[in-house]
């Protein structure tokens, strides 16, 4: 056992380190920058110009065909480019769910000329992608979409309501799963489409979240017309083409949201419990060692993950956890963190609440990192049928077609 | 980064697997249970005869050389087969106190023995109820002999020596090597809630000892340091046995129609319980770096793979016992032997509090340094 880079790997990353320190910003110490601040187009002309000298350095899109602009590289380089970037304050939000997954599913499903003229824009940073896939009445179970599309000769009419669309307000395209057939059952009707995001009919409004953030849109679609050469894959095939995306979803290895438990610690140092340094007492100390444990077993999860990726081989299901359990863990470490400060810990002013008030913040978004991107409950799906191999629920949606299904009042 | 097991180790784990799949049976098991015998020494033998007690034991003093990862191994097998042999005490405490404190005699002349099984180790330091403390310490050597009492001593009762934790004349704790056959040595069986593993009182009547070089709490504190990262693979294989047990009954048993593995009150606990063994695992990987390299971070991790195994272990068998339903708490169903041992292997080393504040003590000397 060692935690050593193969020669191929330190050359790596010693070229990654040369073009951060040359175009990005050290982390300063202390709290991250606030979560609840929305990309502004000052924030999307830095992404973009940041995305751009990313990809001219060869740096974006390192699994992609050379083709493509990638580098054929092993998925072990996009980790090690994951965990220096780390250590750099670089904009994010823009870029990760376009060439993490419309990309990708572009690159399955499009013709060669349009690949020539969407790729390239997208990985320069010059175009934003987003994808349109949850609605209100289908979170978890995605594929009861009701967005109809309907077809008259070469042109289809989207009509209908996306939800939770991350960075809709700033992209250019987007991928979109649509029913075009309702009289069959769910996962049978579904056709999926690329389309222009400033087509006539689109509207989109952000949703105020309980943090007071504004991270997603809903996105409305009236009589928007959507050529047939933007269909990806077949008429009806649209839950297959969804699988590609959803499978394509980013490698989720270095993300360690904060505080984490070396935040907690830094806050234990600076208040006082019961007249002495909240570290000395007891119970205090029991849950930073909980916490550290959760911490320290998903970092070296990370670490057994990466080994398989450095071997070339499919990491296992132990990868699988990391989600759940980071944020389950924030939850409880903002939560404990305001215990700490009595009925002080209300008080979220920057100037009053300690470390610039990442705990208050933390502990209001904690509940959407629970949600967001797959809940707790649909995880423990995931497990206990794909990693444990339990059998999967008893559907009553299987065989019977989508507009015969039962609806709740919401 | 190279986080994972050799080729070679996995080989050896594959071997110690069909080995245990094959000799530790819930027969065998049971017959210790009921109090046939205080140990399967027929097992014992075997496995000292493939070379497992000094798996971690330098050639020189007879040991395979295999170092500290090969055991490791070979502890998480023992733990997924419950193996009613005296192995912990023996390798993990006994030959690990003497590699680290023991004196050039001792070494030569105890580790061979101890590769081989024909000698049977274990350490004393508890004195009744508490955490290691060394306020706790009351047995006392004075001219060269030992008097007090140890309990509860894994595998007292069957050990040839123990490393004793005492004071001196001058008050100083230190470890002693006691050979236990002799005079003024009282063993006394213990009835605990494990009878799979043997546990003792011994009473110490001015018992001749030798005390070994250095001090006693520090040496103390090390060897426990070791020994959880060992005892912590063995409670992975525990907590993993556990979850395999529970995964096949929910596919198998049916109930309102259904397999009862269907239903997401089973899957939710059962994925969680996954995910608490998949942490501890993986805590248990970076002690066994720690404890191979000899790293300064060995205390930190250490403590943190104690109390990410100890959890694992005991949610996996209590939760083994909770989806098998009724027929989970009966005597002839296997269930009560893992939760029994769960709950032992929790505890043995000092319980989760005390690893719990060592996790927040290394933190701060790491932060201060």
């Amino acid at each position: 056992m060692d935690f050593e880079d193969t020669v191929e790997e330190a050359a790596f990353r010693t070229e990654v380190r040369a073009f951060l320190a040359g175009n990005a910003e050290r982390k300063k110490r202390g709290a991250p920058p606030s979560r609840s601040r929305n990309v502004g187009p000052e924030e999307l002309a830095s992404a973009k110009k940041y995305q751009g000298a990313k990809a001219a350095a060869g740096l974006s899109g390192l699994t992609w065909p050379k083709q493509w602009g990638g580098r054929e590289a092993p998925p072990i380089f996009q980790v090690i480019y994951n965990q220096e970037e780390e250590a750099y304050s670089i904009p994010r939000g823009v870029f990760e769910i376009g060439l993490g997954m419309c990309i990708p599913t572009m690159m399955a499903y499009a013709t060669q000329d349009q690949l020539k003229r969407y790729v390239p824009k997208a990985l320069h940073g010059n175009e934003v992608w987003c994808q349109l896939f949850s609605e209100p009445s289908g979170g978890s179970d995605v594929a009861a979409v009701r967005t109809r599309a309907e077809r008259d000769g070469d042109t289809w009419t989207i009509n209908g309501q996306k939800i939770w669309t991350s960075g809709a307000q700033f992209s250019d395209f987007g991928i979109i799963v649509t029913r075009s057939d309702p009289t069959v059952p769910k996962h049978m009707g579904l056709t999926f489409f690329f389309l222009d995001m400033k087509s006539p009919g689109i509207e989109i409004r952000p949703i105020k979240q309980a943090s007071g953030a504004s991270h997603f849109n809903e996105v409305f679609f009236t009589d928007v017309k959507v050529p047939d050469a933007q269909r990806l894959g077949g008429v009806g095939q649209g839950w297959r083409v969804s699988l590609t995306t959803l499978m394509n979803e980013r490698l989720a290895i270095g993300d360690v949201p904060r505080p984490d438990v070396e935040d907690l610690l830094d806050l234990c140092r600076i208040i006082d419990l019961d007249g002495a340094p909240a570290i000395q007492n007891v119970a205090v100390r029991e849950k930073i060692a909980d916490m550290h444990v959760r911490s320290q077993g998903m970092k070296y999860t990370r670490f057994r993950t990466m080994t398989a990726l450095s071997r070339g081989q499919t990491p296992g299901p132990e990868s699988s956890i990391g989600k759940l359990v980071n944020a389950a863990k924030l939850q409880d470490i903002a939560s404990f963190g305001l215990d700490m400060l009595g009925s002080a810990g209300i008080v979220m002013d920057k100037e009053l609440a300690p470390m610039n008030a990442m705990f208050q913040e933390a502990l209001l978004g904690a509940p959407a990192s629970r949600i967001a991107g797959g809940t707790d409950e649909i995880l423990r799906n995931i497990i206990a049928e794909r990693v444990l191999g339990l059998p999967g629920d008893i559907r009553v949606d299987k065989e019977i077609p989508f507009n015969r299904l039962p609806t709740g009042k919401r | 980064m190279n986080f994972d097991f050799s080729d070679e180790q996995r080989q050896l784990r594959d071997q110690a697997r069909r080995f245990l799949t094959e000799h530790s049976t819930s027969k065998r098991i049971r017959q210790v249970l009921d109090g046939v015998a205080p140990y399967d020494r027929a097992m014992w033998q075997e496995i000292a005869a493939m070379g497992w007690l000094g798996a971690a034991v330098p050639e020189e003093y007879g040991g395979a050389g295999l170092g500290h990862v090969g055991l490791c191994v070979l502890a998480e097998e023992l733990g997924r087969a419950l193996a009613p042999v005296p192995f912990a005490s023996s390798v993990y405490l006994a030959t690990e106190a003497l590699l680290l404190a023991g004196s050039e005699a001792q070494k030569a002349e105890l580790l061979p023995k101890l590769a081989a099984g024909e000698l049977i180790g274990t350490l004393a330091w508890a004195e009744g109820a508490g955490n290691p403390n060394p306020a706790q310490i009351k047995a006392r050597i004075i001219g060269g002999k030992l008097t007090g009492v140890k309990w509860p001593v894994p595998d007292g009762g069957i050990a040839d020596i123990a490393l004793v934790v005492a004071r001196d004349e001058t008050d100083r704790v230190v470890l002693a090597l006691v050979r236990l056959g002799g005079a003024g040595v009282h063993p006394e069986a213990l009835t605990t809630i494990d009878p799979t593993r043997e546990q003792a009182k011994l009473s110490f009547d001015g018992v001749p000892v030798e005390v070994l070089p250095g001090d006693g709490w520090d040496t103390l504190e090390r060897v426990l340091d070791r020994a959880a990262v060992l005892i912590a693979f063995e409670q992975v294989g525990l907590a993993q046995a556990c979850l395999d047990m529970a995964v096949a009954f929910a596919m198998e048993r049916h109930a309102f129609g259904r397999p009862i593995g269907s239903f997401q009150a089973i899957k939710h606990k059962l994925a969680d319980v996954y995910v608490a063994t998949e942490l501890a695992r993986s805590n248990a990987y970076y002690g066994a770096w720690a404890l191979s390299a000899g790293a300064g971070e060995l205390p930190l991790a250490a403590a943190a793979a104690r109390v990410s195994a100890t959890e694992a272990a005991w949610f996996a068998a209590k939760e083994n016992i909770q989806t098998h339903g009724g027929i989970g708490f009966t005597w002839e169903m296997d269930c009560h032997l893992y939760y029994r041992r769960a709950k032992l292997l929790g505890l043995t080393l000092g319980s989760a509090p005390w690893w719990k504040d060592r996790v927040v003590a290394a933190l701060e000397t790491r932060n201060a340094a």
